[in-house]
């Protein structure tokens, strides 16, 4: 059971790194999965020490049942990147897993500069929701089996991803 | 697709009539596989209940439990654990589907199914899609320690939706 990624990753994407990278790392995560937390750090090493080399996508997949406040959360780094600062929000929930009630995901929206009353329009009529679910259907296809879930170059990556075997895997991809 | 990773042990493959079961879902109530006949079924059968991971098995059928609805499927999950630890369990994960414990004797109906682990007394991660007629269309024995997600057992349920006869 070959798990490959679909669909591939596009534009439709967050993503950061050039296209003409030599590698591509996508990730199915949850903002409020302390194991996600626990991996944020270590793509941002590895990003730092791959550079342009290494491209880097996400793509939502919030266990709700799981993690109350995934769902939010998920909104609010869409909204965010509605308003172009997905990154930014990103960001901040992973540094702030234990503090992502409504009141806090506004506060990180004042703070990284968004209009703040669309952001809170935009989460209170739930208008990211059905690319969010298309994000986690789409991993449910792709065989995303827990979170986070990485692909390398659109294969999944079954291996533990702590700094060494993560970078062992996209070096032995490029 | 009845050959695990390791290439030797193998599952009930796709054709075989489903042996029937009955096993305990909560300290009160059985649970037989001749229950869901007229709907698909699938069989998940896994290690122990709590796995550490969030995101393990279980917990990620809970979250894609809509996707298998849209098939009319139901599902089952199967452990030999206790009903008491799977009542915990189930409870701590908000889980919405049952899970029935292959406990006494244990690991029968893992054995049944060519899932078992005698070695460890504990069952294979196995996967089963069974027709509404109870014949077994589509079976995976994953590698123990790998998650094997739910791409396999969507693309089975879209083929039974496609050709409901064999």
């Amino acid at each position: 059971m070959a798990s490959k990624l679909t669909p591939k990753v596009s534009d439709r994407d967050h993503l950061q790194g050039p296209d003409t990278a030599s590698v591509t790392l996508l990730e199915y995560g949850d903002y409020e999965c302390p194991y996600c937390g626990q991996a944020y750090p270590i793509v941002k090493a590895i990003q730092k020490r791959l550079g342009k080399r290494l491209r880097f996508g996400f793509r939502n997949f919030p266990l709700t049942n799981a993690h109350p406040h995934a769902a939010s959360a998920a909104e609010a780094a869409e909204a965010a990147g509605a308003q172009g600062k997905f990154w930014e929000m990103h960001d901040t929930l992973y540094e702030h897993q234990d503090a992502l009630e409504d009141a806090d995901l506004l506060q990180y929206a004042d703070e990284i500069g968004l209009d703040v009353a669309r952001f809170a329009d935009d989460i209170a009529e739930h208008r990211h929701a059905a690319r969010i679910r298309e994000d986690f259907t789409s991993g449910v296809r792709s065989g995303v089996n827990g979170t986070p879930t990485f692909f390398i170059n659109g294969v999944r990556h079954d291996g533990g991803y702590d700094l060494a075997s993560l970078l062992a895997a996209i070096e032995e991809a490029m | 697709m009845s050959t695990g990773a390791t290439g030797q042990k193998t599952v009930l493959g796709v054709g075989t009539s489903a042996p029937d079961f009955k096993l305990r879902s909560t300290p009160d109530q059985l649970v037989s596989l001749s229950d869901f006949r007229g709907s698909p079924i699938i069989l998940a059968f896994y290690p122990a209940d709590w796995s550490p991971v969030c995101g393990d098995q279980m917990a990620l059928y809970n979250e894609i439990l809509p996707e298998f609805r849209r098939f009319n499927a139901n599902l089952v999950g199967i452990s030999v654990d206790g009903v008491w630890c799977h009542t915990a369990f189930a409870k701590d994960r908000k889980l919405h589907f049952p899970l029935l414990a292959d406990f006494e004797p244990k690991g029968a109906v893992a054995q049944n199914y060519g899932a078992y682990r005698p070695q460890d007394g504990i069952s294979e991660r196995a996967l089963f899609v069974i027709d509404s007629e109870g014949t077994i269309r589509w079976s995976y024995l994953s590698p123990i320690g790998v998650n094997p997600g739910a791409d396999g057992i969507l693309a089975a349920l879209e083929n039974l939706a496609a050709k409901p006869g064999r």
